[in-house]
């Protein structure tokens, strides 16, 4: 029914949703579409209410008000019905390390109620995903950082979800290794599956995610394509300009004068939104605006 | 934007009802899959844990059988090594139900992430607890048997009424499973497992008649005595074992029932409001 209209159903539907923990308002009012087939980057610095936004998608944190839908089922009534159709890799790694590879897989197969004879070809076709075949009698304590990812990725997949939850999928992981992890997510977009990813690395974003959510202190503070997002909020070029505390300043000083506005990164300032100016501007190095740029003049804060 | 919202709303939801019909409260295969990752699991720590679960009772058996029995033959009528042989089944059953259930929920819970896990699956918290507390209650049946099987070594004459000696181990197995797991639900830190451990258990080791009748104990002592589900257990298996007493014995089981059922309910809250927040 989505091959038409991929964009007309939605896996999430978030509607001014609120959590608060104590005093603590982690989720102030969001709003959030990831549209059926569809990978959506959550981006946010930490503490920006991303992790409290993904444990509200399976119930295991209840919103105190606002919607939000999951694969059509209203949470957090019809939650377990959801949690049935969807897979979660969580952020922190909880395999069981004393299992092999295919054992985990396999208790996963009985939580997520595979009937018997479809449990030894989800297996397989779980090892493939997580190419960890040959590995397959390995207990969990001696594979690597990248291969536990791999698995834990594989096992929310043992059931075929229609929808998948990736929070923070690829952080702590050496740069090789992301990238393993990028094409293998980058598969699963293409085979139709909804990803809700949250993230903080823009890269991985920019490379992933078909829309964008930017979030900062509990709200969805931008939503687009990466693309889009950028020349709205930070134009399409940027001048990087270098020097020594002072001289940035001036810089700043200069830029707030003439209507620009300016990102501090740690060695130099960008002045954002230069298209189109040439003469009263500083020297420096032209670039194209990133979602990084974006990031930091919505979030106000620095990424790594 | 409109349109979308109106076709998810209005055809999705009937269907989602109905589909969801299956899924309801305390599902079989829900608890299956925690189940399976127990037996799972079990394969690959059951030496330690059957060495713990057994010896521990064995020793106090064997120590306070002969040491003890040296001094005294009989005690309330029987001799001291079935006397005790017939007791330590319920040391038994809480050494191998309250202890792996305290610290195996909290491990599970806090340490390991296990439950995150589990509960973003369609599972339950209510579905999880009864899961767990039944596989370790069903070790506690089997565990709690060491004891019987080592007097009778020792020369406890065998009766076939014993071997409903594994259901009482199961259920006050189950009470003490849900015990343990509502301490680790309620504790905020492991640390704090010693006041129960000092503080609650090691009394009622200590008071569940498995060494010394309690009826040799000032008249208090004996009515607080009711109120450890540990002495409900000794009785039955020593009724069982050496002839039923049917009133008392009714009122015995009561107990465990009794016991087992609200440290079951406890033990779904304290762990629901531990995980889901």
């Amino acid at each position: 029914m989505d091959s038409l209209s991929p964009m007309s159903t939605l896996a999430i539907r978030m509607r001014s949703v609120v959590k608060h923990y104590g005093e603590i308002r982690a989720v102030d009012g969001l709003d959030l579409d990831v549209p059926e087939g569809t990978c959506v980057g959550l981006l946010g610095p930490n503490g920006a209410g991303k992790s409290t936004t993904m444990k509200m998608l399976t119930a295991q944190a209840i919103a105190d008000s606002g919607e939000i839908e999951v694969l059509g089922h209203t949470l957090p009534g019809d939650s377990k019905r959801s949690r049935a159709e969807m897979g979660v890799t969580p952020q922190l790694d909880n395999l069981d390390t004393t299992l092999t590879v295919e054992q985990n897989l396999l208790v996963f197969t009985y939580l997520y109620r595979l009937a018997r004879a479809e449990r030894k070809p989800a297996i397989e076709r779980a090892l493939q995903i997580a190419n960890l075949t040959e590995r397959r009698a390995a207990k969990v304590e001696e594979l690597s950082g990248g291969m536990r990812r791999r698995l834990l990725i594989a096992r929310a997949l043992v059931h075929r979800p229609r929808l998948l939850l990736l929070d923070e999928p690829t952080v702590g992981l050496d740069p090789q290794v992301r990238q393993e992890l990028w094409a293998l997510i980058d598969a699963l977009r293409s085979d139709g599956t909804s990803i809700l990813m949250s993230t903080h690395y823009i890269e991985e974003a920019e490379r992933l995610a078909d829309t964008v959510t930017i979030m900062s202190r509990g709200k969805a503070v931008a939503s687009g394509l990466p693309r889009e997002l950028v020349t709205e909020h930070a134009g399409r070029e940027v001048l990087e300009v270098y020097g020594p505390p002072a001289r940035l300043a001036e810089v700043e000083a200069d830029a707030a004068v003439s209507g620009l506005r300016t990102r501090r990164t740690g060695t130099s300032v960008a002045l954002l939104g230069i298209e189109g100016r040439n003469g009263d501007l500083p020297e420096g190095e032209r670039r194209a605006t990133t979602l990084e740029d974006v990031f930091v003049l919505l979030t106000g804060e620095e990424v790594r | 934007m409109k349109g979308d919202v109106d076709r998810r709303s209005e055809p999705a939801r009937p269907e989602g009802r109905n589909a969801s019909r299956g899924l309801g409260r305390l599902e079989w295969p829900a608890m299956q899959g925690v189940l399976i990752r127990e037996v799972v699991n079990y394969s690959s720590y059951w030496r330690g844990s059957t060495f713990s679960s057994t010896m521990e009772p064995t020793i106090y058996l064997l120590a306070f059988g002969f040491g003890f029995g040296s001094l005294v033959t009989k005690v309330a009528g029987y001799d001291y090594v079935d006397f005790v042989g017939t007791g330590t089944v319920a040391t038994a059953v809480l050494f191998s139900a309250a202890f792996p259930a305290m610290f195996g929920t909290f491990v599970k819970a806090t340490f390991q992430h296990t439950y995150d896990a589990i509960l973003a699956a369609p599972v339950d918290a209510e579905e999880l607890v009864t899961a767990e507390a039944l596989w370790i209650a069903t070790r506690a049946g089997t565990y709690g048997c060491v004891p019987l099987v080592v007097a009778i070594a020792f020369g406890l004459d065998p009766r076939p009424d014993m071997l409903v000696v594994p259901l009482i181990a199961f259920l006050a197995g189950f009470g003490w499973a849900c015990f343990g797991i509502l301490i680790a639900g309620l504790m905020k830190g492991i640390e704090n497992f010693s006041y129960v451990v000092s503080g609650v258990l090691t009394p009622m080791f200590l008071t569940a008649g498995t060494f010394f009748p309690l009826s040799g104990l000032p008249e208090w002592a004996q009515v607080l005595g009711n109120f450890n589900p540990l002495h409900h257990c000794v009785e039955l298996v020593r009724h069982a074992s050496f002839g039923w007493q049917p009133g008392a014995d009714l009122g015995h089981l009561g107990a465990l029932v009794l016991f087992a059922l609200l440290t079951w309910r406890i033990a779904v809250h304290a762990i629901n409001r531990k995980l889901v927040t």
